[in-house]
């Protein structure tokens, strides 16, 4: 399926119904997102290894971090599961395998609302400790300070999405609307419309998510996807023969001029 | 038998006298840089005392090295692989900055720019985190010499675990000192512990080094390394060590901490060992045992089933012989005097030491007896259980007989060489007593008193044949190294990153060139060098530039004259 066919196949739907807002929000965006993420992450994996690296700051302070940082990590991966579960595993999968509608979406709020909070309680002690604790916050660069900004945007938009919901309308079933969006983007057949009555803090919260994703591979959050599985099977000694090359350039074949 | 080639270091502690060289100018060549400044990969500290991180010998607290596991296996102290993964987002056994020390610099502008004013201005100490003013409180070496005893060297881990009767005495009689670097372990915990694979043991040398690109700032190796030789720069978020100077090592010239000793106490040379045995050596049950058990994994170079496996394995005809000459084999194997730091930790270090005779030595001497006597001597080692217990703790994991045993022949070597050196008959019965002959003590004696720089440090060259490359010249990139973003300074993602720039094999093959010349006051390339006390500033002086390129593009004659020199290596530069 080639980039061609993704056009072909949108546009005329595009034209008929949907505005042109839409298409650029739910359309050209998210598609703009994953090559974003992809390509960067490529790109920065390629030029900048030295780079790639949690940049921790125990050295400076543990005592807040050891609250903090698994609080903060266990919950945004147990959200992280909440959404995979949410978005990419179709309703019809779940109701086939006997897990109604109603106890699906009660799990989800429970979990996912504990989750959340731990998830922000987690990431308020972080951004404290680094806004207080004066070494760590002298190592906070821009780039930080934007990623925290963006990241605790999408938390928070994502958490009062799924309360106020709650609260105000019995629960907002979002996997008859975002979750089939979000499959179709990837099916490359993506339709605008699922979006349109989508309420407006899951709206807002999906599209500061995409915008955390396309600053993804620019920040320090590359870290994630170096997440390091492979120590559960690799052999304890990790042995490497040097390096071929010792000097800083290839020596000369025998045949090439020697550069004046 | 799988035959694996180490480059190892022995000290002799005899010699050293706490000067500190070999620190700073480790320090100078290796982590004068920001985000380490407070890591020394080689420090020394005075003993009894706490060491450098603070009480790092304290491994029920920081968890570091080995253990053994109720069925009898090797598991790492501090948990296994699940468990490192469960603590990844916040390491429990991490040394803080402060179990190192809080690195400061001190206001030097105040000096030069303070208004005239009555009092003489005061440079204050800035700490290199905070930046804020600081009250220095600890070092690297707060306790150098026994400074603040006995409040700080009461806090030594090893004097806690001999006895309360000689902690009292110790702090009062003696005192040495212990240079330590990273251990290079044939069974590395901080590389088991890496949860990224960026630690590595190299296969050609056993150096253990961390792949910057692919260290991810886990930390976990900071808490794997029961030595705390491991740290983490706090700037670029990787961990960093001792690399026993493989850029120097490569080409034949020792560590700059050996190279630098003033007390020329340190010996490099290569072990061969087979790697088939570690684990097993290493999983001995009986902590006292390990110190024998490592040694049985060393292989003898002479043995020709070890020279025919070694060259089976790939190891190069001239390593095999390195290790024949090896001073270090020599004094471990031997000679038997030298010991590994802490074999308990079940790493099999390998950076060995020579314990002091000196201690005993000294309360021979202030006791009016003549020291050099072998009798008074060996009486004395028995009879003064503070030190020999002390340095077991340190050595050989308590067992005071190995220990013994080393003091018994340096002291014996001692008073037989007495009688050589006065031009007496030698007393063969004295080399007799420690199960030596007179030549092996003459030997030892020479090794140890007289080796020359090129005995003490046997280092074969790295080898950097490129048969395999002129096979296939189509398929590598030139390129390597060139152009890549960040080359020119830091990178948009925090300091440094874009990559470190590469190491110039050149420069430490020019600086041996330089070492090893025949004649450092002439040197051949003499023409192309510029001597700038001449030259009065004005115009410019000749050869400080180098000559104009033509645009027919041909090779300017001096040029090609001193193409092995250093003159052209500034001249090729932008052509590449």
């Amino acid at each position: 399926m080639t980039g061609g066919t993704v056009l072909s196949t949108v546009a005329p739907s595009a034209d008929t119904s949907a505005g042109v807002v839409d298409v650029l929000l739910w359309v050209v965006l998210p598609y703009v997102t994953v090559a974003v993420f992809v390509l960067g992450h490529i790109w920065r994996y390629r030029y900048d290894k030295f780079g790639w690296t949690t940049r921790s700051s125990q050295l400076y302070e543990s005592r807040l971090l050891r609250i903090g940082s698994p609080l903060f990590h266990f919950g945004i991966l147990l959200v992280l599961m909440g959404h995979v579960g949410g978005l990419v595993i179709p309703d019809r999968w779940t109701e086939a395998i006997g897990i109604s509608e109603h106890a699906y979406h009660v799990t989800a709020v429970s979990l996912g609302t504990v989750a959340g909070f731990c998830t922000l309680a987690g990431l308020a002690i972080l951004i404290y400790r680094r806004r207080t604790v004066g070494p760590v916050f002298s190592a906070t660069t821009r780039n930080d300070k934007l990623m925290y900004a963006v990241l605790t945007l999408v938390i928070v938009l994502g958490l009062s999405a799924t309360v106020a919901a709650n609260l105000v309308g019995g629960g907002y079933n979002y996997r008859e609307t975002v979750s089939p969006w979000f499959r179709s983007v990837f099916y490359l057949q993506p339709d605008p419309h699922l979006m349109a009555d989508v309420p407006i803090l899951f709206k807002l919260h999906a599209l500061s998510a995409l915008l955390l994703f396309c600053i993804w591979p620019f920040t320090r959050l590359v870290h994630m996807l170096t997440a390091p599985v492979g120590y559960l099977t690799r052999p304890y000694i990790v042995y490497r023969s040097r390096d071929e090359l010792l000097s800083t350039r290839a020596p000369r074949r025998g045949w090439e001029h020697r550069p004046g | 038998m799988r035959v694996m080639a180490q480059m190892a270091m022995v000290m002799n502690l005899d010699k050293c006298i706490g000067c500190h060289t070999c620190s700073v100018t480790c320090k100078q060549a290796w982590t004068n840089r920001s985000g380490v400044e407070y890591v020394w990969f080689n420090n020394v500290e005075t003993r009894p005392g706490q060491g450098y991180p603070r009480r790092y010998e304290d491994q029920d607290k920081w968890r570091g090295g080995w253990t053994l596991n109720r069925r009898g296996r090797l598991e790492l102290k501090a948990g296994g692989r699940l468990r490192k993964l469960m603590t990844i987002f916040a390491n429990p056994k991490l040394p803080s900055i402060d179990d190192y020390y809080e690195p400061w610099t001190y206001d030097y502008d105040t000096l030069t720019n303070a208004p005239l004013q009555e009092h003489t201005p005061v440079a204050r100490p800035k700490s290199l985190i905070s930046g804020e003013d600081m009250k220095i409180s600890w070092s690297a070496n707060w306790d150098d010499d026994l400074g603040g005893s006995p409040g700080l060297a009461d806090r030594d881990v090893v004097l806690g675990q001999v006895s309360e009767k000689v902690k009292l005495e110790f702090e009062k009689t003696f005192m040495f000192y212990l240079p330590r670097i990273c251990e290079h372990c044939l069974n590395p915990s901080c590389a088991a512990s890496c949860p990224s694979g960026a630690i590595y043991k190299r296969a050609e040398d056993g150096i253990v080094l961390v792949d910057q690109d692919r260290c991810r700032g886990w930390r976990m190796c900071v808490t794997g390394c029961p030595y705390k030789k491991v740290y983490f720069n706090h700037r670029t978020g990787k961990a960093e060590k001792c690399t026993f100077c493989f850029p120097r090592v490569e080409v034949g010239i020792p560590t700059v901490c050996s190279e630098t000793c003033v007390g020329r106490l340190r010996y490099i040379g290569l072990m061969l060992y087979d790697a088939d045995k570690v684990l097993e050596a290493a999983s001995t049950p009986d902590e006292k045992g390990l110190y024998e058990a490592q040694r049985q994994v060393f292989l003898d170079p002479h043995d020709p089933e070890v020279v025919a496996a070694a060259g089976r394995a790939g190891i190069p005809r001239d390593w095999i012989e390195a290790a024949q000459r090896s001073p270090v084999h020599a004094l471990i194997n031997t000679y038997r005097v030298a010991l590994p730091l802490h074999p308990e930790y079940r790493t099999m270090p390998m950076v060995w030491y020579i314990p002091p005779l000196s201690p005993v030595v000294d309360v021979v001497r202030d006791t009016g007896h003549d020291a050099e006597d072998s009798g008074n001597l060996f009486a004395a080692i028995e009879a003064l259980r503070i030190p020999v217990d002390y340095l077991a703790q340190l050595f050989t994991a308590g067992d005071p007989a190995p220990v013994e045993a080393v003091l018994r022949r340096l002291a014996a070597m001692r008073s037989y060489m007495r009688d050589i050196n006065l031009g007496r008959e030698p007393d063969e019965g004295i080399p007799a007593k420690v199960d030596m002959t007179g030549e092996q003590m003459y030997d030892m004696y020479r090794l140890l008193a007289l080796a020359k720089y090129d005995e003490r440090y046997v280092i074969p060259p790295a080898h950097t044949e490129q048969a395999h490359r002129l096979e296939e010249i189509a398929t590598e990139c030139s390129l390597n190294y060139e152009g890549g973003p960040g080359m020119g300074g830091w990178g948009p993602f925090g300091e440094t990153s874009g990559g470190a720039a590469p190491i110039a094999v050149e420069n430490f093959h020019m600086l041996r060139q330089r070492q090893t010349a025949d004649s450092p006051v002439d040197p051949a390339d003499k023409h192309a060098r510029v001597n700038l006390l001449n030259w009065d500033g004005k115009g410019r002086p000749a050869g400080l530039f180098p000559p104009r390129r033509e645009a027919s593009g041909t090779a300017a004659p001096d040029a090609e004259e001193s193409a092995d020199g250093t003159a052209t290596t500034v001249s090729e530069e932008p052509k590449r």
